[in-house]
């Protein structure tokens, strides 16, 4: 009854399967994230870096690719240190 | 040529062997040889499972000791006289037998005995019994219910499958329930897909029917009217290489399901 009134009230909760589709998604993206090849890693870093370089001189030594895993999201952090800005692409 | 399918979940009591089991007796059914092997040992199940516990005399772990001498290990099937069992021993560990020797196994099973499928009953776990019962497989079966705990460990297993280069893996979604999901109370089998990124072969639903059968010692095969049996029927003719549409289970919703509903009591 209870839920009943909350209907009525609109306070009532989405469907158990909403909750639950979105708990799986994200233990699944920690899961595999940290079962995640550090070599993968390695390898979309030099990528990112090689597509940077076309623009901006990178210093690859200070440069760090991350999975960031959080209490509720997952994110890729790329902490990419500009050596300089190349001649040709200024204004 | 033959073919080893492995049937396997990462988490307990989702339907392995349940489904090892009517796997082997639909594709029988359609006239093809099959060994199910129990590679659960120290927990031999499936034997109960298809109503064949008394009649064990020799078991997978004594063939692999003997240098693969099968005599009186496979226990025929009591309908199907193209069904065999060779069952798990009850009385080893898991780590009594090698990677390599259940692949030798499978191998001498298709080779030796012209099976042409060998369905291999996985243990639940990802240890030493997981290694060993996948190390032969041409094809995975992973079972899952639709159900939090269950999908994670099929997500992790797949994984671990693939960094063993097992490739070739497809799923099975068993314990549906038409009326939850019809409800938005209960993942469908689309939704599972869409998460775990496999190819599907099918769901099954969960049927009292099911219980029932296993009681018996039966397959639910037999129990033609069954949707459970409908089921499974149509996962054998996809393992069989048949085009059969995917087409969800349905639950009508009656007119007091849908005011029950409406009041929050579903």
């Amino acid at each position: 009854m209870l839920t009943f009134l909350e209907k009525i009230f609109g306070r009532s909760q989405p469907p158990s399967k909403t909750i639950v589709k979105e708990r799986l998604r994200l233990v699944l993206m920690h899961d595999r994230g940290s079962t995640l090849d550090p070599q993968l890693l390695g390898n979309l870093k030099e990528e990112i870096i090689e597509v940077m370089s076309k623009y901006i001189e990178i210093d690859r030594t200070e440069s760090e690719v991350n999975l960031d895993k959080s209490e509720d999201t997952v994110a890729l952090v790329a902490n990419i240190s500009v050596r300089n800005i190349k001649r040709e692409n200024l204004r | 040529m033959g073919k080893t399918v492995v049937v396997t979940s990462g988490k307990g009591g989702v339907g392995k062997s349940t489904t090892t089991a009517n796997l082997g007796t639909g594709l029988a059914q359609l006239g093809k040889k099959v060994v199910l092997v129990d590679a659960d040992i120290g927990l031999r199940n499936l034997d109960g499972v298809l109503g064949l516990e008394n009649r064990i005399i020799r078991t997978v772990v004594d063939v692999i000791k003997s240098n693969y001498d099968f005599d009186r290990a496979l226990v025929r099937d009591k309908k199907l006289k193209n069904l065999f069992l060779l069952p798990a021993s009850q009385t080893h560990d898991k780590d009594i037998v090698t990677p390599e020797e259940m692949r030798e196994l499978c191998q001498k099973l298709i080779a030796e005995y012209n099976f042409d499928y060998v369905i291999v009953d996985c243990p639940a776990g990802i240890e030493q019994g997981f290694r060993n019962a996948v190390a032969g497989a041409d094809e995975v079966i992973i079972v899952t219910n639709p159900e939090f705990s269950a999908m994670r460990d099929a997500d992790r297993v797949i994984g671990l499958l693939s960094d063993y280069g097992k490739n070739n893996i497809s799923l099975i979604v068993n314990k549906i329930r038409p009326k939850m999901v019809t409800q938005n109370q209960m993942l469908g089998t689309q939704d599972i897909v869409d998460e775990l990124k496999i190819k599907l072969l099918g769901e099954v639903p969960d049927d009292e029917a099911i219980i029932i059968s296993t009681n018996r010692g039966e397959s639910i095969l037999w129990n033609e009217n069954s949707s459970a049996a409908q089921s499974y029927k149509e996962i054998v003719a996809r393992m069989e290489g048949q085009e059969v549409v995917f087409k969800p289970l349905t639950y009508e919703e009656t007119f007091f399901d849908k005011l029950r509903r409406m009041l929050g009591f579903a």
